[in-house]
């Protein structure tokens, strides 16, 4: 069994390897390795000549210096005697010259087998008839000599055919094509160079003649741009954030924990979109022209964490804004209408308007690009077919080539072994299956253990539940008495427990998955994920059930969306603190207890389904308050940045490798779709009954008048009817489009059917994929054949 | 040397596996071998350029898969046999597996992965084998 390694962990472990930006230490040290290799060298040339001068009597000597082309037969040869030891020169200088063993070293062989690639890519529409498949990927047998060197001419034949098929294929498949092809950079330009037309680097004129000024104006412009393009693309790539930060912490914790921080940096991107344009349309907009009325609140220091107070009446929150046109040049006030008559051009500004719509564009497109990059994860990590073939994968793709530092390359070792024989271990149990008496017992402990958790996310709800209805009464009463000391104290407590649940229970629900004992440790993640998941979405739930009830909307709260805007506030900046406190407890004063007491050097480990679950409910949170609290989508911008270089500092001071086998690109796909359907969705749901069924409240907010805050969409639309008759098409296809739920009947149903489509597809495509499986073993049986009957005729 | 007329550098071996990105790889002759118009490992600036091309994250499937078998294969026969799957595994766990092991998973990858029933891997079977592993792009990548 592979053993621990002791390491000693000292404080240099962390910059061990030399930064980049420390230009002088990577200098140094390749000047001395290049003087250590011009030292051997020199060594290497007098020896040779020593050995010149010794061997002009023995010519085995000279074998050493052969030529490399040639050491490949040479190194065939015996392997093939190995193999085939009764077969003859004859049979065997045959078998070399087969098509198999010349596929991707031969260039002749590229290039034709490139050229059918591209004249198939050109010919067919979608798939590839049947017919065709057969050739599978060996170049075509008619445009391949029997003998092993192809000459000169040949080649370039070939060449020159590829180079017309690249030159009638479309530029951006051109690309593909050329990327794709396992030849050298410099062939690989030349082709580019000479199927396109033009070339990349730009060239002196070969006349020799005196440039007349236009041209050679001309020709300096052309530089200078192509310069200043080269520099941008450059300063572009430097511009990419955190790249050093990622690169270390792949190289000495693997792909598994990078897809922690590279799934932070996209909800960092999703976030900076969201803000972009609230900023722009209406933040700023509001910023612009501030409401009459002051902030009469003082700021004290409790702000930042509770939300209200100061911030109450600030940008930060839906009750600031107003609810008519911003800069109107007709303002009607009291009975007077005065219309300005300036010379500056006043752009009147529908706020209410503007908010509903920045919020809903930036949701339809935050759906969309979720969509899109799900579908894209998923496209790449599924694959047809691939429950076989376990062993196989682990030897060939196990490795983590990203891992660079040489403790975590010894702890990758030993995991792969680890695998290794795991998987060896459970082939032989495979054939040995569990009798009834233990399968009965790991059911009961299975149905126990999910009605464990399930009971106690049930009573974690209902505890929930009591506890928001205790804190509003109480909150209610405080109002009605205007009591204002330690009211924004009290409602932190709400938060407060939620956060200490959402901390609490993953910690529980690792003991049970230890009770359990999981065959398989893939299983034991998707289940910790599920129990966490539902814990979390179900008590969100109750929570906005709570806020949107008829308790909150009517009560005595001026401003109920203000007040869910704090709340959803509060929850975030709670959830920042526990991860906090949680990284503190659980990495540093873990380790610290496990190096003091337990005297062992195993260090805690990162748990990334648990950190990544965390992230994805901030970002739920964010995009359930974004209605209410327009800035929200900064503050989770902050927050997400100081965790990384927290999460990040503890990562590396107190965690070790993982040592269980993590499917980096699955379950990237696994969190994506988690942050699309539950998160996102739920959000929506939650954002569309908001705007559809709650009467907005009395005084405050840009929906202060209205039954519905979709009223305002319907003002504005008949609005538009009666200045521009022309528009009745625009209404008719509000009215019985978007308000008619037949269309959404038909839209469902197409999408239906387009889903089981390819559900057919995917069956036809498995069943195709098993005739070809026999083909090739069928094939592979007549090639045997075939080598039998060629040694039987030349072995005589 | 004439730079202008003949820039045909090339950097040693000796040189390239010492690189940070490279110095821990067990792999990392081969990487270099399998890039190098020689096949001694001495690497020209294009060449350098190719190898870091296709082991960056952008490179397609294919070529990775192309030149991962090229890897693999340690004696340059264009086929995987049990013998370079031998020298595989036992870089990959640094000679931890005990002989039988080592015997016992080269039978099992050449049971699960040869299609055309030769004994060995082809590139076609290797390539059929990756085409099964979506980690392969983010595992055969190395971040400079």
């Amino acid at each position: 069994m592979a053993h621990t390694l002791t390491f000693t962990f000292g404080p240099e472990n962390v910059s061990q390897t030399p930064s980049p930006y420390d230009e002088g230490a990577v200098h140094d040290s390749f000047h001395q390795l290049i003087q250590e290799q011009s030292w051997l060298a020199e060594q290497e040339l007098v020896e040779m000549q020593e050995m010149t001068n010794v061997t002009s009597r023995g010519r085995e000597n000279l074998a050493y210096i052969v030529s490399p082309a040639r050491q490949t037969e040479a190194c065939e040869a015996p392997e093939q005697t190995e193999e085939h030891p009764g077969f003859s020169s004859a049979t065997l200088r045959i078998l070399a010259s087969m098509p198999s063993r010349t596929i991707g070293r031969n260039r002749g062989a590229i290039l034709s087998q490139y050229y059918n690639r591209t004249a198939r890519l050109r010919r067919r529409s979608t798939r590839p008839p049947l017919q065709e498949v057969s050739h599978s990927a060996r170049p075509s047998l008619r445009q391949l000599g029997i003998d092993l060197d192809s000459s000169r001419e040949e080649e370039d034949t070939k060449r020159n055919l590829l180079v017309k098929e690249l030159q009638s294929l479309p530029a951006s498949q051109r690309v593909n094509m050329l990327q794709a092809m396992p030849l050298s950079l410099a062939e690989k330009r030349s082709l580019r160079q000479d199927s396109s037309g033009h070339s990349g680097t730009l060239r002196k004129p070969k006349t020799t003649a005196p440039l007349s000024h236009c041209s050679r104006l001309k020709y300096y412009v052309i530089i200078g741009f192509r310069n200043l393009w080269y520099s941008w693309l450059s300063f572009l790539h430097t511009l990419q954030p955190w790249h050093y930060s990622l690169k270390q912490i792949s190289g000495r914790f693997g792909s598994s924990i990078l897809s922690y921080f590279l799934f932070l940096k996209t909800l960092i991107m999703f976030n900076l979109f969201f803000f972009l344009i609230l900023l722009v349309f209406v933040v700023a907009m509001q910023a612009a022209y501030p409401p009459a009325t002051p902030n009469n609140e003082t700021f004290t220091g409790l702000e930042p964490l509770t939300g209200a107070g100061y911030f109450s009446h600030t940008l930060m929150y839906y009750g600031y804004y107003s609810n008519f046109t911003l800069n109107d040049p007709c303002a009607s006030g009291s009975n007077i209408t005065r219309c300005w008559q300036s010379q500056d051009v006043h752009l009147p500004y529908n706020m209410p308007l503007a908010y509903l719509f920045a919020v809903g564009v930036a949701f339809i497109v935050t759906c969309i690009l979720l969509v899109y990059s799900m579908s894209r994860s998923f496209g790449e990590s599924y694959r047809v077919g691939s429950a076989s073939g376990d062993l196989a994968v682990k030897v060939f793709c196990a490795w983590d080539y990203k891992v660079i530092q040489a403790r975590s390359v010894g702890l990758q070792s030993e995991n792969i072994c680890t695998q290794l024989k795991e998987c060896l271990a459970e082939r032989q149990s495979r054939s040995h299956p569990l009798n009834l008496c233990n399968r009965l017992q790991r059911l009961v402990v299975l149905l126990l253990a999910w009605m464990i958790s399930l009971g106690t996310v049930l009573g974690c709800v209902i505890a929930v539940y009591y506890f928001s209805e205790y804190i509003h009464q109480v909150h209610h009463d405080r109002l009605t008495r205007s009591m204002q000391t330690g009211n924004e104290a009290l409602l932190l407590a709400l938060p407060l427990l939620v956060s200490l649940i959402n901390l609490l229970m993953p910690y529980m629900y690792n003991f049970l998955a230890a009770w359990e004992k999981q065959e398989s440790p893939v299983l034991e993640v998707y289940i910790a994920i599920c129990r966490n998941l539902i814990l979390k979405m179900v008590i969100l739930g109750l929570l906005c059930y709570h806020w949107l009830s008829r308790k909150v909307t009517s009560s005595k709260i001026k401003c109920w969306e203000t007040y869910v805007g704090q709340e959803l506030y509060r929850l975030v900046m709670m959830d920042f603190i526990f991860t906090l406190l949680d990284t503190f407890f659980g990495e540093l004063i873990w380790r610290i207890i496990l190096e003091g007491k337990k005297q062992s050097k195993q260090r805690p480990e990162f748990d990334i389904a648990r950190n990544v679950l965390e992230l994805i409910y901030g970002q739920t949170l964010t995009w359930l308050g974004v209605f209410f609290a327009p800035l929200l989508p900064a503050v989770q911008i902050l927050k997400l940045v100081l965790l990384f270089y927290i999460k990040k500092t503890s990562l590396m001071r107190n965690c070790q490798s993982p040592s269980k086998p993590w499917r980096a690109s699955h379950m990237s796909t696994i969190f994506i779709t988690l942050l699309c359907f539950p998160s996102f969705l739920g959000a929506s749901i939650f954002l569309s009954y908001t705007i559809w069924s709650v009467r907005p409240s009395e005084k405050c907010g840009p929906f202060q008048s209205l039954a519905t805050i979709y009223d305002s969409g319907k003002m504005w639309v008949t609005q538009l009817e009666k200045s521009n008759p022309n528009l009745t098409w625009f209404t008719w296809i509000h009215q019985h489009m978007i308000q008619n739920t037949f269309f959404l009947f038909v839209i469902s149903g197409i999408l239906l059917s387009v889903i089981y489509l390819n559900i057919q597809v995917v069956k036809g495509q498995r069943r195709v994929i098993s005739l070809l499986k026999e083909q090739i073993a069928n094939e592979g049986e007549d090639k045997t054949f075939l080598i039998q009957k060629l040694h039987a005729v030349y072995g005589k | 040397m004439d730079y202008k007329r003949d820039p045909g550098v090339t950097v040693p071996m000796q040189l390239i596996i010492n690189m940070p990105e490279l110095q821990e790889n067990p792999f990392k002759e081969r990487i270099v071998q399998s890039f190098s118009e020689d096949g001694e490992g001495n690497l020209s600036f294009n060449d350098f350029v190719d190898m870091f091309s296709v082991l960056s994250e952008t490179a397609p499937r294919e070529l990775k898969a192309i030149y991962a078998f090229k890897i693999y294969d340690f004696n340059s026969d264009n086929f995987i046999c049990k013998s370079d799957l031998e020298q595989t595994l036992n870089k990959l766990t640094k000679e931890d597996l005990t002989e039988e092991e080592v015997m016992l998973v080269c039978e099992k990858v050449i049971d699960e992965a040869d299609m055309d029933a030769d004994g060995k891997l082809g590139f076609t079977d290797f390539e059929n084998m990756i085409s099964k592993a979506p980690d392969f792009l983010s595992t055969f990548h190395i971040r400079i």
